[in-house]
């Protein structure tokens, strides 16, 4: 293991946010608060995880690990819900589709072999997911509702013609699914030239061989197109339909 | 009954489109209200007013497109409610001003309403069709973007006629044309009604359209005027 972060270089590295402080002071950003509540809420969440992971992994609990992975969904889904912008029962669908996008993910990796049930695999690939999905939804439902504002009139006289609303939502719906999609995509494109995405990073750090640390980047790379790309399709075509009223009329969300 | 040998022998005819009362509103602001109105089967009804009068508002909720708040509107002698609404909107058909054209090419917008029927495209009647409005039947694969202001709203126009509907409501189609286009479309609008028996409404500013206008109904401040119904 070739880790040495111990308390007092943390402490050291503080200085760093002390340098993103001190350029959001000098350039009057009015993000000092926010930075500020972002390292301690961070600090605390870490440390609060990490000692229960420790707790979690040691009694290693099939029903404790369950629980804790529907924890970690229904985290996901509220937060992504957030971003919903007003769209009807954004919860269930969030929550819905963040639950099928990592439980069919995790299974196949189970199937696979890649990962066994046990809580330190699938807490942490869990959460990789579940957290893919949710910032996926996200961009789901932010450029729904930007494009059902934009191509109102395109919608209306899609309606008009008498098209049912699936025909009606079909551009915005496959737009939307993209826009989830498409960090997901791009971060595959790049992997390995731009970026040693974190899992991989994680074990090389570690002092893991790296042909065996690309091994993990790439099921990681296959697990969150599986996951952005269900959790997408299923946000999407459960959400279009709170843009429409009972008589199958426009109605777009008020926030 | 009475009533429904009256209806089975033709001694009482049912208008095509029944408005009793109709009244939309939003939060506090009345845009309509107490709209009462029969129109028959193969009639062309010109609504004419001020802007913000709430022509369009009407032509809207006709069109199932929105929901009146108040009142009774009846389609061919049942509720509009007991309506699927897309089902009645294949037969209640409207056409906005300054239409959108979906997809890339003349062909993604006549193909629309076969689409969504899932019905083949016939693109025979659409190259007729084409030629009829004085396109030429290689447009059908033209694009979109390459159209003047006067073929977009042909082609629009078309979109709504491939596969007739009952009723067609046309909202201010001609505002922005020129002379000609203007005249050309108009004509069109004509041959739907005469030859085709299609019921016409139309939302017009335009003095001549009015002046031309078979039956008037004009609107002002959500109130058709008295005197103003033709």
């Amino acid at each position: 293991m070739n880790l040495a972060v111990n308390n007092q270089s943390l402490v050291l590295a503080l200085g760093l946010v002390m340098i993103a402080l001190a350029i959001g002071w000098k350039e009057k950003l009015g993000i000092d608060r926010d930075m500020i509540i972002g390292v301690v809420r961070a600090v605390i969440q870490l440390f609060v995880v990490g000692y229960l992971l420790k707790y979690v992994f040691r009694i290693a609990n099939i029903w404790l690990t369950a629980i804790l992975i529907l924890i970690i969904i229904f985290n996901a889904g509220y937060n992504a819900k957030q971003r919903s912008g007003g769209i009807p029962q954004a919860l269930p669908i969030s929550v819905g589709a963040i639950l099928i996008s990592t439980g069919v993910t995790l299974g196949v990796l189970m199937l696979a072999g890649a990962i066994k049930f046990i809580p330190s695999q699938m807490i942490p690939i869990s959460g990789m997911i579940a957290s893919n999905s949710m910032v996926a939804i996200g961009l789901c439902y932010r450029n729904l509702n930007a494009q059902f504002k934009q191509e109102r009139q395109a919608v209306l006289e899609k309606l008009a013609l008498g098209a049912d609303l699936k025909h009606a939502s079909r551009d915005i719906v496959r737009a939307s699914i993209k826009t989830g999609m498409q960090p997901t995509i791009d971060s595959a494109k790049t992997v390995g030239i731009v970026s040693l995405p974190g899992m991989m990073s994680g074990l090389i750090f570690a002092g893991v061989d790296p042909v065996r640390a690309i091994k993990y980047q790439i099921m990681v790379t296959f697990m969150l197109m599986s996951a952005t790309s269900i959790g997408s399709v299923l946000a999407c075509y459960w959400a279009y339909r709170g843009f429409y009223n009972e008589r199958k009329q426009l109605q777009v969300p008020s926030n | 009954m009475v009533c429904n040998d009256f209806y089975a022998e033709g001694a009482l005819t049912v208008s095509l489109l029944t408005l009793k009362n109709v009244g939309y509103q939003v939060g506090q602001q009345q845009i309509l209200r107490d709209i009462s109105l029969n129109i028959d089967a193969g009639e062309w009804v010109t609504f004419a007013g001020p802007s913000g009068g709430g022509k369009s508002t009407l032509a809207r909720i006709i069109a199932s497109l929105l929901s009146r708040t108040s009142g009774e509107l009846t389609f061919d002698g049942q509720p509009i409610d007991s309506y699927d609404p897309i089902a009645y909107r294949r037969r209640v058909s409207y056409s906005f001003q300054q239409p959108t054209l979906f997809g890339e090419t003349v062909r993604d917008n006549l193909a629309f309403p076969y689409q969504i029927r899932q019905l083949p495209f016939d693109s025979q009647r659409a190259i007729t069709a084409l030629e009829y409005v004085g396109l030429a039947g290689a447009d059908l694969d033209k694009a979109v973007i390459d159209l003047s202001g006067g073929q977009r709203q042909r082609v629009a126009l078309l979109r709504n006629v491939m596969i007739y509907p009952e009723v067609l409501i046309l909202d201010e189609v001609t505002a922005g044309l020129d002379a000609e286009n203007k005249a050309f479309v108009w004509s069109l609008i004509d041959h739907f009604n005469q030859d085709d028996g299609i019921t016409i409404l139309t939302i017009t500013h335009d003095q001549s359209e009015i002046t031309a206008a078979k039956r008037l109904v004009t609107i002002v401040d959500g109130q058709i005027v008295p005197g103003g119904a033709s």
